[in-house]
């Protein structure tokens, strides 16, 4: 069944307008700061740091589509490749702390102060 | 039409130092995989020193084949070879410290000269990128690397924590960047740095999301520099941290992300540089005085450095204000004076704080001078070098950049920047009276000094003497190569 089936006529012939994409992915960015600011466990705070970078590519991949050139489509790759090996790193560290705390509340891990 | 990937000869000679290191960090990564836990590490310590040294040979070389590599993506100019010969010479300093170090603390394996490389590969990229991308990927397989040297001591609760610290603020400042860097390319259709400056001096965007996306790009930086007010993770990290790797994440990374901070906005963001003075103004001031009023309360002589730390990066936030050949040449030679000065202490601290590091307090100084004349002495050197006193390299770093700054007319700043300075002389001499003034209150025999840490004291103090008497010897380098290619 293709899609022409399902979906009525003007929504396949009306483009989304590129703004969209580039409020959205302002969205998706301050949502990812937001979460950094606010949620407490590692984890979460670490998953809102990827969606700020995933806001980037779809920032990098509208502009692309805008001029029609496509080195705006590699970046997403190289921020990719550099999000898994901070993903590999990050995950490791995490689990270092989880074992030599049991807790993964970021307000316990208060050991260095003065 | 044919086009060949297959990077030129003339490329590779300019990007050689980077190859140095990434080799031998393999190479060393398929050794190591061979050896047992109990194998002794001395020669892989020795390996990565000699590579080290090498790249500094490559830099040279990169150095006599000026020009841009890589379609533009890379630029191989006295600029980058400055600041990769600071960033390897502070590696030097980290391997010698770090082989008893290490051994002492049992935790010694290859895996820590090997992420030491490649970070310096990374510092190597961020002082020879072009390229908003280069930028970023400079940045990150330094910074990811070095996150791991943080938390290298994979028991201790504080070299954990250290390295949890860095890791996030790191990635969440590198995101900042990032969509800096998104939408610059939005604006001005590209991410060479020559291609942005030509973009945005014909004046065609005028739009606000241009300063915005510079903004974001200037968090990004602040974070990595440890500039107010995005300054909150350096104390923590700075102590917790393996002493060594406080000292290399004080220096290197930082002269690099000063390095890249200087091109991007000399070069790229040159057209918005009246925009941005009032802000760089605001944030150096800022930035010495988070520093230097929150070092006076500490106990903790790492975290004390780390608040130091953050007063240097002002001093050095102020000369980048100027935006004049002057006022880089001034931070280039402060960062390469600072890097030896710092790099001295964090040795001493590594030495003095013992097994586990369990003497990490001012307290813990009382009667060094006793106990240990020789490593008191070389310490005054360095308080004194960081305070600013004539005879020490720090001396000449302040001098150059408070007189860039009131040529550049910034006579406030200058002013403020001394009355910190001032406030600033309180915490150090307070290490020295501790050390001169109190009895000792252990009668423990002090530990032999081992043979690398003894070596980077001596030459670190010899070399903060010697600046500090012939700055010439540094500074006319920096002069020359304060030219930035427009």
């Amino acid at each position: 069944m293709s899609l022409s089936a399902i979906l009525p006529q003007e929504f396949l012939n009306q483009a989304v307008p590129l703004n969209a994409y580039l409020i959205l992915s302002a969205i998706l960015f301050t949502i990812g700061v937001a979460a950094f600011l606010f949620r407490r466990n590692i984890i979460t705070v670490f998953m809102a740091i990827e969606l700020m970078l995933n806001a980037v590519n779809l920032t990098f991949v509208t502009f692309s589509n805008q001029f029609g050139k496509v080195d705006g489509q590699i970046f997403p790759f190289f921020v990719m490749v550099v999000a898994a090996a901070e993903a590999a790193v990050g995950l490791a560290i995490i689990l270092m702390v989880f074992r030599n705390r049991a807790t993964l509340q970021i307000d316990d891990i208060d050991t260095l102060k003065n | 039409m044919a086009t060949n990937f297959f990077p030129s000869n003339a490329d590779m000679l300019k990007f050689l130092p980077e190859t140095v290191l990434t080799l031998a960090g393999t190479l060393l990564l398929l050794v190591e995989g061979f050896k047992k836990e109990r194998d002794s590490r001395t020669g892989v310590a020795m390996f990565t020193l000699l590579a080290i040294v090498a790249a500094m040979g490559a830099s040279v070389v990169a150095y006599q084949n000026p020009g841009l590599a890589f379609s533009n993506m890379v630029i191989s100019d006295g600029f980058a070879a400055f600041f990769r010969v600071v960033a390897y010479v502070v590696g030097i300093f980290t391997v010698l410290c770090s082989m008893n170090y290490l051994e002492r603390e049992k935790a010694h394996t290859g895996e820590f000269y090997i992420l030491l490389l490649f970070s310096l590969a990374g510092q190597g990229i961020m002082a020879s990128a072009n390229e908003l991308m280069m930028v970023f990927i400079g940045l990150e397989v330094s910074s990811i690397a070095s996150y791991i040297l943080a938390g290298y001591l994979r028991d201790d609760k504080r070299s954990n924590e250290s390295s949890l610290k860095y890791f996030l603020l790191g990635s969440f400042a590198t995101a900042f960047l990032l969509y800096g860097v998104a939408w610059i390319y939005g604006m001005t259709g590209s991410t060479n740095l020559g291609e942005i400056r030509t973009a945005l001096s014909s004046g065609a965007p005028s739009s606000i999301m241009v300063p915005a996306a510079a903004a974001l790009i200037l968090v990004g930086f602040a974070f990595k520099i440890s500039a107010a007010p995005f300054q909150a993770w350096a104390p923590d990290v700075y102590q917790g941290a393996p002493a060594p790797v406080a000292g290399f994440l004080s220096a290197g990374p930082k002269a690099a992300a000063f390095a890249i901070f200087l091109r991007v906005f000399l070069t790229a963001f040159d057209p918005l540089a009246a925009k941005f003075a009032p802000v760089l103004w605001m944030m150096a001031l800022a930035t010495m005085i988070v520093g230097n009023f929150a070092a006076l309360w500490q106990n903790n002589i790492k975290r004390m450095l780390g608040y130091s730390s953050i007063a240097h990066a002002g001093y050095v936030l102020v000369a980048v204000t100027t935006h004049s050949t002057m006022g880089t040449a001034a931070a280039m030679f402060y960062l390469a004076a600072y890097a030896l000065m710092n790099y001295g202490a964090f040795a001493i601290v590594t030495h003095v704080a013992g097994d586990g590091e369990k003497h990490v307090t001012v307290d813990d100084l009382k009667g060094l001078s006793q106990r240990q004349p020789a490593v008191a002495a070389l310490l005054t050197i360095f308080m004194l070098s960081l305070i600013g006193v004539p005879l020490t390299a720090g001396f000449f770093g302040k001098f150059y950049i408070f007189k860039a700054a009131i040529e550049g007319k910034f006579v406030w700043l200058t002013a403020l920047g001394l009355l910190n300075s001032a406030v600033a002389a309180y915490y150090y001499l307070r290490v020295l009276v501790v050390m001169y003034m109190h009895e000792p209150e252990t009668t423990e025999h002090p530990e032999e000094i081992p043979g690398g840490v003894k070596l980077t004291m001596w030459v670190t103090a010899a070399a903060t003497l010697v600046l500090g008497i012939f700055p010439g010897i540094v500074l006319d380098l920096a002069n020359q190569f304060a030219v930035l290619g427009k």
